[in-house]
């Protein structure tokens, strides 16, 4: 009798999380119209998820892309048709900066598989933030040394964890940092000194841009080791 | 017929894209903070992926809040915006940054950056 004929009602299942992320999230204005992108890259547990939290008007979010690649010469030890997937889960916030322009802040691994996707999804970035703890430096010489391939302007952000103090010299020294790369201390947690890392990386994206319109130097001189 | 996938599953991003893996024309244009705004109401009988970008869409949101939103694959948020903007179901606002890709931000735009993180 009451068989399924009337207006098409969906079921949930399958609906997953659809629409309820948005609920939650404040639209943005109508006129948004330009979106910017800043990364923030570091290790895991160096407190990039903490910093975009911070200065984020949203709670931050969480998305992956993924990219497959066939038959190249990567390591294929499981042999599965010969295709190789990388996936990338990143976090990402917002803050509305007027009512066209909103700055996207994304919290990304520097690991070494995510490099491989850095063109696809951060092509176009203002610049980075290295964001880095001095207890496992080490843990950021593999990001540095991929922007500075990739030609992203950034500068690096040392997060207190309250350990041993370093000075600055030490910190440039362990990281083969150039005079001309700004450091600068933060505390993650911290909206003003989240926001404090920006404006920095902010001011040196200024200087670089304006310093380009001036001499047009396109390629920076290699310095093979 | 194949189960309906959940979360990772390949299937599932087979059965959203009609089985691209790669995108149409204009795809590839779309930032991951292009912002994209509905241009109609989703119609009885859409892809619910679909519907669900045409209702999201109804303020400006860019493609990275859409494919957190959809719990799907940026790349595969891309294939389906391709589809939308062909049909002329949304417009596209792609980012800018400076007249020459890959150049250096402009000076204008970085300004309007730091007045707005000062008045954070």
């Amino acid at each position: 009798m009451d068989s399924a004929t009337s207006e098409a009602t969906r079921d949930t299942e399958g609906t997953t999380a659809h629409g309820t992320a948005p609920a939650t999230r404040p639209p943005l204005h109508s006129s948004a119209a330009n979106g910017l992108k800043i990364v923030i890259v570091g290790g895991f547990g160096v407190g990039k998820t903490t910093m975009v939290r911070s200065v984020s008007d949203i709670r931050p979010l969480n998305t992956e892309e993924t990219m497959t690649r066939a038959g190249e010469g990567v390591d294929d030890l499981s042999g599965v048709r010969g295709k190789t997937t990388t996936t990338i889960a990143f976090d990402f916030g917002r803050i509305s900066l007027n009512d066209r322009t909103v700055l996207y802040l994304f919290g990304a691994p520097g690991q070494e598989r995510f490099w491989f996707l850095w063109d696809r999804l951060f092509s176009g970035t203002l610049g980075a933030v290295v964001l880095v703890d001095t207890r496992r430096l080490e843990d950021s010489w593999y990001a540095i040394d991929r922007l500075e391939a990739h030609g992203t302007p950034f500068i690096v952000a040392r997060n207190d964890f309250g350990g041993p103090r370093h000075t600055t010299e030490q910190v440039r020294e362990a990281l083969d940092l150039p005079a001309d790369i700004p450091l600068v201390d933060c505390d993650a947690r911290s909206r003003e000194s989240s926001r404090d890392v920006l404006i920095a990386l902010v001011h040196h994206l200024y200087a670089l841009s304006t310093e380009s319109t001036e001499s047009t130097t396109h390629h920076a001189p290699e310095t093979s080791s | 017929m194949s189960r309906p996938g959940r979360d990772e599953d390949p299937d599932r991003l087979y059965t959203v894209t009609g089985g691209r893996s790669r995108s149409g024309t204009g795809a590839d244009t779309f930032d991951l903070v292009t912002l994209v705004v509905s241009e109609s109401a989703p119609t009885p009988g859409m892809q619910s992926e679909l519907a669900s970008i045409l209702r999201i869409c109804r303020s400006p949101t860019a493609v990275v809040e859409l494919a957190s939103d959809l719990g799907l694959p940026v790349s595969v948020v891309r294939i389906l915006l391709g589809d939308l903007l062909a049909d002329g179901r949304i417009t596209a606002r792609h980012p800018r940054t400076s007249d020459v890709a890959d150049a250096l931000p402009d000076p204008d735009i970085l300004k309007q950056v730091l007045v707005g993180l000062r008045n954070l």
